[in-house]
């Protein structure tokens, strides 16, 4: 597209494209900051003020907390849960999805809407709390993936990216003798890549983020995920929240901002690690679900 | 044995239709056969529980089950209007959901405006990119950010305020700065992904009408006033309308982190007394009702405001 080049338009762009970058490095500043003060040692903290460069380059803080094994516990909970979580509810929700992209399905838009309601209204808090505890699955690592199996919005992006998939598959695939099954999995699914990569990120950033379920229905503190570690360690040990209860004894004395600094960085890592792999699918995926949805 | 056979054979000589079904139901059992598992699923954990909601009106006792607790009516209702703690949770609620219509709502409109303006693609790209990472950290780490930062004990920020000779703030435990740290931090977390969709809509803009509006010398802003803001009034009006479903739902995970005595009189919303008054209290129905109040006053919102857009000739979300 050629642009024209007054000198109004060229001021709008120089004006556009500082706003830009300088939004952009803000967003991204208050991270920055707490990894490069999580490599440092306490006292550079508290002497020079730095944003983003400290002087003296340590590893205390992350020798610190992996000397407990409170973090290992923590992370390979979280590593399992998002693991075995992305895999049950990835699947979970393209099998639901590709039945109900199946124009040719009695009951299709009963049970479409009966989906859509719980986006609109739901039970809310405490009876669904009874019906997990009721289940059994208080103090178990399944509550965190059980009643959040599936998201009515990634169902509905799902099935709407395998409705815009041709016709003419399924049909071909159907003369040359291939079953429900075998079209889904040899032909639909291996043509959806970008979104099931969409998804597979949306749930896993869910189930590594995970924290209402946790502190909801899980009372063993050996089975806390790392965001509920993160929020005793930072947040509690502030001394400022409401909730003080299940404080674990290994924390009690307020950390260093270096130690709160590093287990920041140790939560949030795996998703920044995940995110550039998948980044290049996840917006076309995402809109294929919000336009139509 | 002899009639029923009869009475089968001549419902099927007489009902043609009802086979026909019978015969898809049959054909596509493979694909209802997937289906059932994520059926169950909402079933059991999104219908029960709204069936659930009849506690409302129980004194639940969870050794008696909710088939067997005493029915109390209204009285839940009742009490939670009587409480005076209702009307601060209620104005509380209300005050937050207006700044994030008034401060929040526009952000990404505006990003999407001015990242469609960029021509060059790999800067497009490298800022898309870095505005989309807060989204995918959780609100623990959002908000364990923000508490690092804004300590009063060597929190940069107060390190910079006192270097310039200021006075240091105690963020955290002052009522008065709770509100613009809860709305900076949904800037912050979601208007870099907001985006997106406004992006998608602007793409889908017929490149001809810029071109039209350039030969008349329209300047960029102009265009961006009269070509691409009118353009995506559609999506604008339908996010709005989903926004304002969300007007209860503020966050449960980010409101109770950032709780404490200190602020609990501005910060304290529907969520969060139903979490600490539920379960943490042990006040089941009461809460369960206060919860039913909260899904009923946004499903009606929603409601309204879809009626209303449709009213004024847009599209709606159903």
């Amino acid at each position: 597209m050629t642009q024209d080049k007054t000198f109004g338009s060229r001021l709008f762009d120089i004006v556009n494209y500082t706003l830009l970058g300088l939004i952009a490095l803000i967003m991204i500043l208050p991270f920055l900051h707490v990894v490069a003060g999580s490599f440092t040692t306490a006292q550079e903290l508290a002497q020079k003020q730095f944003v983003l460069f400290p002087t003296v380059f340590s590893l205390d803080a992350y020798r610190y907390i992996f000397s407990t094994s409170t973090i290992f516990r923590s992370l390979g909970v979280s590593i399992g849960v998002t693991l075995f979580g992305t895999l049950l509810s990835l699947f979970l929700t393209a099998l639901m999805a590709y039945g109900l992209s199946r124009r040719d399905l009695d009951g299709r838009r009963v049970i479409m809407f009966l989906v859509v309601f719980t986006m609109l209204f739901q039970g809310g808090l405490i009876p669904t709390f009874i019906v997990v505890k009721s289940m059994g699955l208080i103090d178990s690592l399944l509550a965190l993936i059980i009643p959040s199996a599936i998201s009515a919005f990634n169902l509905i992006i799902m099935r709407n990216f395998f409705m815009n998939l041709p016709d003419g598959l399924e049909e071909s695939a159907k003369i040359d003798g291939a079953g429900d099954w075998g079209i889904l999995f040899r032909i639909v699914i291996p043509l959806s890549m970008p979104v099931i990569a969409t998804i597979s990120l949306f749930y896993a950033v869910t189930y590594w983020n995970t924290y209402l379920p946790a502190i909801l229905y899980l009372n063993d503190n050996a089975k806390w995920p790392i965001q509920i570690l993160l929020r005793q360690i930072v947040v509690l040990a502030s001394g400022l929240s409401a909730d003080t209860s299940g404080f674990d004894e290994s924390f009690v004395a307020p950390p260093e901002q270096t130690i709160k600094m590093a287990v920041i960085v140790v939560a949030t890592i795996p998703v920044l690690l995940v995110y550039p792999f998948l980044q290049k699918h996840f917006a076309k995926g995402a809109l294929l679900g919000s336009i139509k949805g | 044995m002899g009639q029923s056979a009869v009475t089968s054979k001549v419902s099927i000589g007489g009902s043609k239709p009802k086979s026909a079904l019978l015969r898809r139901l049959v054909k596509n059992r493979a694909l209802y056969l997937m289906i059932l598992p994520g059926l169950f699923f909402f079933l059991i954990f999104k219908y029960i529980p709204m069936f659930g909601l009849v506690i409302a009106f129980q004194d639940y006792k969870p050794y008696l089950g909710v088939l067997n607790s005493p029915w109390v009516g209204l009285d839940n209702f009742r009490r939670l209007f009587e409480e005076p703690m209702f009307f601060r949770i209620l104005s509380n609620t209300l005050i937050l959901f207006g700044m994030n219509l008034v401060f929040y709502f526009p952000v990404p409109i505006l990003l999407a405006l001015m990242l469609n303006e960029v021509r060059r693609n790999g800067f497009k790209r490298v800022v898309q990119t870095l505005i989309y990472i807060p989204h995918f950290m959780s609100w623990v780490i959002i908000v364990s950010i923000t508490f690092v930062m804004l300590s009063v004990d060597r929190g940069i920020v107060n390190e910079m305020l006192a270097a310039m000779g200021l006075a240091k703030v105690n963020f955290l435990l002052n009522a008065d700065w709770f509100r613009p740290m809860y709305i900076l931090q949904i800037i912050w977390r979601e208007a870099g992904w907001g985006t997106i969709i406004y992006l998608a809509a602007m793409a889908a803009i017929d490149p001809q009408l810029y071109e039209a509006a350039r030969m008349d010398g329209a300047s960029r802003f102009r265009q961006m006033w009269h070509i691409t803001l009118p353009s995506i009034r559609g999506v604008i009006v339908m996010l709005l309308i989903l926004k304002i479903g969300d007007v209860l739902e503020l966050g449960f995970e980010q409101v109770y982190l950032l709780l404490n005595s200190a602020n609990r009189e501005v910060a304290e919303i529907f969520d969060t007394y139903v979490y600490t008054a539920g379960l943490k209290q042990g006040q089941y129905s009461f809460s369960t009702a206060v919860g039913f109040f909260k899904s009923i006053v946004g499903l009606i919102l929603v409601m309204a405001a879809n009626w209303l857009a449709k009213k004024a000739g847009e599209e709606g979300i159903y």
